[in-house]
């Protein structure tokens, strides 16, 4: 048994290899659903349960699933976790669940969930997919949660809907910033923690399409011939 | 009649663009927004299968699922609503499938050009959010075709639109941190505000 393994597949998602900021997976509801710290929270526990879970049975059945159907099985078996997480959801909290609409749905088409069973439940063990399902999940509900408090906090001056900057329509000192509250704002919010985490992990760094070589003369534009 | 289906084709494609207004189908968009060719091959796939996917589970929705929708064939008191989503990725995932197999067969220029991208649009959220924003609206069988169109064109312009602003911007010095996806991101957040603009206009 190793336990360093075990140890690595869930911490590493959480910044190193982080789904949003490193592999481009499951921004779609990233964005919808982060102005509101309780919703977000739901959304985080339901990915969480859909990924760790779907990786654990894909992972299970993977020695007999045919690889010219795996997409339709994989899809089928995520399909039917997010109905019962949806269900689930209706019966229990109503309310959340008529905040998150169809975002819940479109957790099958989250594409964390199904790039951790291409790329990783597909080949591994059981136990160590729903660990790597498990830290995927917390890796992305870190920047969901991280995003959702700098927009609750600062746009509307709540966290879980408790007052805690006042604002001056309540009597208090602080104004809240709208644009906060406008979901574009998330992006330039996640623009910015990419550029925050890869300033701190250099090697996240992309490279340049195009090299400018430094001290180049630059053109003598004098010289040029101008046609009129 | 026309006016009311091209209101509709308006909103879905500005008001309410699919990708900068509702955030669907944000992988692919940020992904595979480099180039604009590439971009513009997705984006017609987009539309194609957006075209095809969205009327035909209006009436799987419709005939089938909507509670006591099977009175047609004489049984009541039905409600398949539980079902709706692993039907619709179905139906989505094998119209991408066939669609796939109709071009290689039939039109294998086409095939060329859009091949890399089908698979890509089975588990891309714009295509099943359509159908799922289609079933909020309870639109009709005509009026999801629009619909379907609508939101698949909106997405096409807006990835094509971003794919422009990054080749521009591929010889700009931009901070080491922010380089690829970071400005993506920012950028993306702009063009978003942007759209914000026409959320003003009553049709």
């Amino acid at each position: 048994m190793n336990l360093k393994k075990y140890q690595d597949v869930i911490v590493k998602p959480l910044i190193d290899e982080n789904p949003i900021t490193l592999q481009i997976l499951g921004i779609c509801s990233a964005l919808a659903v982060t102005n509101n710290l309780s919703v977000t929270m739901v959304m985080c526990v339901a990915v969480i349960s859909v990924i760790s879970f779907s990786n654990l049975f894909i992972s299970l059945i993977r020695n007999y699933i045919p690889s010219s159907i795996r997409i339709i099985v994989q899809m089928t078996i995520i399909a039917s976790l997010v109905i019962v997480v949806d269900e689930l959801l209706k019966a229990y909290d109503y309310e959340t669940s008529k905040k998150l609409s169809v975002f819940v749905g479109l957790i099958i088409t989250n594409c964390i969930v199904m790039g951790r069973a291409e790329a990783f439940a597909m080949k591994e063990k059981p136990l160590l997919s729903f660990l790597d399902g498990l830290g995927n999940g917390l890796g992305y509900s870190l920047i969901l949660i991280a995003v959702a408090t700098i927009r609750e906090l600062f746009g509307a001056g709540t966290l879980f809907g408790y007052e805690i900057l006042p604002l001056i329509s309540n009597g208090g000192w602080y104004m809240g910033n709208n644009l906060l509250l406008l979901p574009p704002s998330s992006f330039i919010i996640i623009g910015l923690f990419i550029w925050l985490i890869r300033s701190l992990k250099s090697d996240q760094i992309e490279e340049d399409d195009f090299f400018v070589s430094k001290h180049s003369t630059s053109p003598d534009l004098s010289k040029r011939e101008i046609n009129v | 009649m026309f006016e009311h289906y091209l209101n509709i084709f308006i909103t879905t494609v500005f008001i309410e663009n699919i990708a900068l207004s509702l955030f669907l189908g944000m992988c692919t968009f940020i992904a595979i927004s480099k180039k604009i060719d590439a971009a513009f091959g997705l984006g017609i796939a987009v539309i194609v299968v957006c075209l095809i996917t969205v009327p035909l589970n209006n009436l799987i929705y419709n005939y089938i699922l909507r509670e006591d929708a099977l009175t047609w064939i004489g049984i009541e008191g039905t409600n398949l609503e539980f079902v709706e989503l692993i039907s619709y990725i179905g139906v989505i995932a094998a119209s991408v499938q066939i669609l796939e197999m109709f071009l290689d067969k039939y039109v294998p220029a086409l095939y060329n050009a859009l091949g890399q991208f089908l698979p890509l649009i089975t588990v891309n959220c714009a295509i099943l959010g359509a159908s799922l924003f289609m079933v909020e609206k309870d639109l009709m069988f005509v009026e999801s075709i629009v619909y379907g169109f609508g939101a698949g064109f909106g997405w096409a312009l807006a990835i094509v639109v971003l794919a422009g602003i990054r080749e521009k911007l591929k010889y700009s010095d931009i901070p080491d941190g922010l380089k690829g996806l970071g400005t993506t991101f920012i950028i993306v957040g702009l063009m978003s505000f942007g759209f914000m603009s026409f959320g003003g206009i009553s049709l």
